[in-house]
């Protein structure tokens, strides 16, 4: 049997790993991005200059022919369903079964000037070079969007010493997913670098420099020009399925698949950034694009590929990220505004760069969500409390389980709890510092 | 940059420079007072042999000439007192004190070193302590300069512009295996000149590299595993090969040829007189020089991971047992007429530890001396096993150890160049553990003509053996490719290929040991960071990826993976339970646990 695999994201390369692993079955991986895989999420790096695009690549280059994986870098123009056909610039390629992991794209809102040149968002290594060659004697640059892309732009282009300015259109950073607490850490951190944050301020259009390129914006709320060389479009992503729309597969925003990850043609699966899920499991978006789900969905496909049909289960909820220099971490549900049946305990460290957040239900007190910045808890931890509706007072007596920062770094649990029994009058104790040992002692019991 | 870190780069930069050129501002002048050996004959006879040719108070301009002149003049000394003793020595004096041998005219330190230096005078002897505080003073004045600073930024990683800058990113794989061939090359050639002709043991070091090569390449296959993974930054980083070179020459001249090195001696003079009461000899150079670059480096360390207080603590470590334990310790000995001793240098990286002098000196020291004797071996038999059990080889090799605190302090700019690829790993396992095999059974030569008094087994002689260690692996090795290598292959090149300490701690920390970096459980997002920034060329990614934790006998638990990672997900950890199970199972991939169906990854 022949496996194709469109794309050589996480989603499409755990896929073909995992075949691999389970079958011998022929895998061929295409993309037009780049030969082999790397991790995008690193792109940043690279431009910061603290790795080469060499160390992005998780696998040595012989890895792909030792694992008789093979690997085309070109374009697939289009794709015959019916004689199970894919179309390339430069050949074509016929598969039994095939895997869509085609990743997403930077969205465009009509702006005008946003097809200018020196305007990109951050999704590809396309981007990246693009970024590097509107680089040498860039004055300024402007980023349109607040989320995690936008930040990692401002953080690249500080890296460089060239001025940024930030456009976002909400209140304070990210305050669509952060509570308030925590956007409002991440939005002075934002200013502590001197990176000139335009909130609620959106983008009317992109002044062309008289040569094709980005010369500047003008901002809609107040009129303000703003000259530059380079504007970053980073008001999210969405599925790259532009070229399959006019085709059999149901396409909605994403294409559409169902627990299986199958598209509505048989032997199509689509995965990662460009699958929406038709029934996601509660509480859960359809449309995903971050890598962990996009790895999950890799392992799953390739399990009920391989024969073993598997449904997708993301799980619990994490997530991470790094705004500039404050590490942030989530798991279970944390939304940025709270439920109407929880509570949130928040604790903030006095220096306004830690804080520890865990949501939990007003009946029966079962931990849902914690919520960490510049501070590192144990997922396996931080996961079974939740999947056990372990309740708050039982986790926070028991909290030293989840730290996960370096050693000698001062615990801050006594001070949440403290918090918490200020808070609910309560005479709760720590019950030990931290320790590996009682870590696996705790994942290995059984639901207490 | 600021102003003040300009003015700074500036200002060391003219040190360096003073310093450099300073090698070149003495006359020399050998006297009858000057003159330095351990026997009047051979006084006698440098003397009468120096007026007849002309040499004796004559100022030499230059430190070549002179040298050259003086090593000529040893030459004649002993062809002339061999061929009186040929006639007959005169009664009841030993033949050694008659005759120069010959190693008192080869061996730099013995008689040529402190002769030169001796018959040093004019611009920079006579005026030692202006000349200090322009080069070594006016280097750490420039130096904090620069570091300083940096304690005003925001605290967090700060790796911005590594790979960008002419000192950092490396130089291209292939003029790296170059000038390392050539190096290696060199050191064998001149291996066979400095051991008189000898050719055994430089062509049987010949052989092992081709045998490793052969097994790296052909055994285990990994000629078939192309392309490795690339070590090539995009440009060459002149600025680091520049360093590279000046430090690779100054390991060549301090170990091998330190005449050329009397004045910076001459500068620490009066330091050392202070200290022990003694001249200061070409170690107590390097001892002093080692000591600032650790301590004005680990400044350096400090700032730049302030918000960390693993990396703080631990430089605080290194300092402390480089400057206190190594340096001063030990010469505040010497001032009490006990041994010189570095209490937490442990055999078989101390590899002349069980040398016959050694041992000597020792137990003819008193209570004090088999003191040093007993801890030196309960440290190596008890403390390495124990103490490697509980904490991992970090506690000597990241907190303890000279060689490893002037990696993390000296060498934390160039701990990115370490290569990543599975063949370079391949021929780690395979270097360093033969570099082990190679002490060992040096060492139990040594003692076994130490109990027995015999000096061969079977063909070897131990005293050719020793020598041959002591060249290649104490000098060749660990300083000048150990070292000198940092900007080229990375600031742990000595601790990660050869050092055979190294390898006993990390089989402690492989098979027995609490010791482990774990995982955080998915949050990897495979960037790269902790096996970009890991010294010792662990691609760490390649576990934390998987969700394994990582027990690696090479890690040295310096911290930095986790510091770097972006994510939160490593942490160095020490627990008695699960380390075998929580380092073979996938944990990321959450549906493996219901299916006992996968095979994990070869």
């Amino acid at each position: 049997m022949h496996i194709a695999i469109i794309g050589n994201g996480i989603s499409g390369i755990t896929t073909a790993r995992w075949i691999r692993k389970l079958s011998g079955h022929r895998v061929t991986v295409i993309s037009s991005e780049t030969t082999h895989f790397f991790s995008r999420t690193a792109l940043m790096y690279i431009y910061m200059g603290h790795m080469r695009y060499e160390d992005t690549k998780p696998y040595e280059d012989w890895f792909w022919e030792k694992n008789k994986i093979d690997l085309i870098q070109d374009h697939v123009t289009s794709i015959n369903f019916d004689e199970k056909k894919l179309i390339l610039n430069k050949s074509e390629l016929s598969y039994d079964k095939l895997v869509l992991a085609l990743g997403s794209k930077s969205n465009k809102f009509g702006w005008p000037g946003q097809d200018l040149d020196a305007v990109r968002g951050l999704y590809s290594y396309q981007d990246l070079e693009q970024m590097e060659k509107y680089t040498p004697g860039l004055k300024r640059a402007v980023i349109v969007g607040g989320g995690l892309i936008g930040i990692e732009m401002a953080e690249m282009f500080h890296s460089r010493k060239i001025p940024v300015t930030m456009l976002v259109r909400e209140d304070s950073y990210w305050d669509n997913i952060l509570p308030a607490e925590e956007s409002a850490m991440v939005t002075r951190h934002i200013k502590d670098h001197h990176i000139d944050l335009r909130l609620k301020s959106n983008l009317k259009e992109i002044h062309d420099n008289g040569s094709g390129a980005a010369g500047g914006v003008t901002i809609a709320e107040t009129g303000d020009k703003i000259d530059c060389g380079f504007v970053g479009l980073t008001p999210g992503v969405s599925p790259n399925v532009n070229f399959l729309k006019e085709g059999p597969l149901n396409i909605e925003r994403g294409i559409v698949v169902n627990k299986y990850l199958e598209t509505n043609i048989p032997d199509v699966y689509a995965i990662g950034d460009c699958a929406q899920n038709s029934e996601p499991v509660p509480g859960r978006r359809g449309i995903e694009a971050v890598w962990y789900t996009g790895r999950m969905m890799g392992e799953t496909v390739a399990n009920t590929i391989c024969g073993e049909k598997t449904a997708y289960d993301p799980g619990i909820w994490f997530n991470s990220a790094k705004f500039i220099d404050i590490e942030y971490q989530v798991y279970g549900d944390v939304r940025n505004q709270l439920a109407e049946d929880q509570n949130t305990l928040y604790w903030e460290h006095a220096g306004g760069q830690r804080s520890v957040r865990i949501n939990y239900m007003k009946n029966g007190g079962a931990v849902t969500g914690f919520n960490l910045m510049g501070i590192r808890y144990r997922h396996e931890v931080c996961e079974k409390w939740i999947r056990d509706q372990t309740t708050i007072e039982s986790v926070l007596v028991n909290l030293s389980l989840a730290n996960f920062d370096p050693e000698f770094y001062k615990e801050y649990e006594s001070d949440i709890i403290e918090l918490y029994n200020r808070q609910e009058n309560k005479q709760l104790k720590l019950k030990s510092k931290r320790s590996l040992d009682k870590v696996l002692r705790f994942l290995a019991s059984s639901k207490a | 940059m600021t102003l003040i870190q300009k003015i700074g780069i500036i200002l060391f930069i003219i040190a360096l420079g003073i310093f450099t050129l300073s090698l070149g501002l003495s006359e020399y002048k050998l006297t009858e007072e000057s003159l330095e050996v351990d026997s009047d004959y051979h006084k006698t006879e440098l003397i009468q042999l120096a007026k007849e040719q002309g040499i004796l108070n004559k100022t030499y301009n230059s430190n070549i000439e002179f040298v050259s002149t003086f090593k000529n003049l040893l030459k004649d000394a002993q062809a002339s007192l061999n061929a009186k003793a040929e006639a007959g020595i005169p009664e009841g004096v030993q033949e050694w004190n008659y005759k120069i041998g010959d190693w008192k005219v080869n061996d730099s330190d013995e008689y040529i070193f402190p002769n030169v230096k001796a018959a040093s005078t004019g611009l920079l002897p006579n005026n030692s302590g202006l000349f200090f505080w322009l080069t070594i003073g006016l280097g750490i004045l420039g130096g904090l300069l620069f570091i300083l600073p940096s304690f005003n930024l925001i605290p967090g990683i700060k790796n911005d512009g590594i790979y960008h800058s002419s000192m950092t990113r490396g130089l291209k794989v292939n003029p790296r295996a170059f000038a390392l061939g050539a190096t290696i090359i060199g050191v064998l050639l001149y291996g066979v000149f400095k051991m008189n002709g000898d050719v055994f043991w430089p062509l049987l070091t010949a052989l092992v590299i081709g045998l490793i090569y052969y097994l790296v390449f052909y055994k285990q296959g990994q000629k078939e595993l192309t392309p490795a993974k690339s070590a090539s930054p995009i440009h060459t980083g002149w600025l680091g090969v520049i360093t590279g070179i000046y430090l690779i020459v100054f390991y060549i001249l301090l170990y091998w040829v330190p005449e050329y090195l009397t004045n910076w001696v001459l500068l620490v003079d009066p330091i050392s007189r202070s200290l022990s009461g003694n001249p200061a000899s070409k170690w107590f150079l390097y001892g002093f020089l080692y000591c600032l670059v650790v301590a004005v480096m680990g400044i350096r360390m400090i700032a730049k991971y302030r918000h960390n207080k693993y990396q703080i603590v631990r430089t605080i470590s290194v300092i402390f047992f480089q400057t206190c334990i190594a340096f001063l310790l030990p010469e505040i000995l010497m001032r009490l007429n006990m041994p010189y001793y570095d209490f937490k240098n442990i055999w078989p990286l101390n590899y002349t530890f069980f040398f016959d002098y050694n041992i000597n000196n020792l137990i003819a020291s008193g209570g004090i001396g088999i003191f040093m004797l007993v801890w030196g071996i309960v440290l190596t038999i008890v403390g390495v096993p124990v103490i490697t059990y509980f904490f991992g080889k970090r506690w000597y090799c990241s907190w303890v150890c000279g060689c490893g605190g002037l990696a993390e302090t000296l060498g934390d700019p160039y701990r990115q160049l370490s290569d990543k690829s599975l063949s370079a790993w391949r021929f780690e396992r395979w270097i360093i553990h033969g570099v082990l095999v190679f002490a060992v059974i040096m060492t139990i030569m040594v003692l076994y003509t130490y109990f027995t008094g015999s000096r061969n087994i079977l063909f070897l002689s131990s005293d050719s053996i020793r020598g041959w260690y002591g060249f290649l692996i104490g000098a060749g090795f660990a300083g000048v490719v150990g070292t000198g290598f940092y900007p080229l292959m990375g600031n742990r090149t000595w601790c990660r290929f050869g050092c055979p300490l190294a390898a006993y701690l990390g089989l402690v920390q492989k098979y027995k040991s609490r010791f482990r970096i774990t995982t955080n459980g998915g949050q990897c997002i495979s960037c790269g960071n902790c096996s970009t920034y890991c010294e010792m060329g662990i691609d760490v990614r390649a576990y934390a990826q998987r969700g394994q934790d990582i027990v690696r006998s090479s890690c040295v638990g310096c911290g930095v993976c986790s510091a770097v990672c972006p994510r939160g997900v490593l942490r160095l950890e020490n627990a008695s339970l699960d380390i075998v199970q929580r380092t073979t199972q996938i944990r990321t991939n959450h549906i493996a646990e219901m299916s006992d169906t996968f095979i994990p990854i070869q």
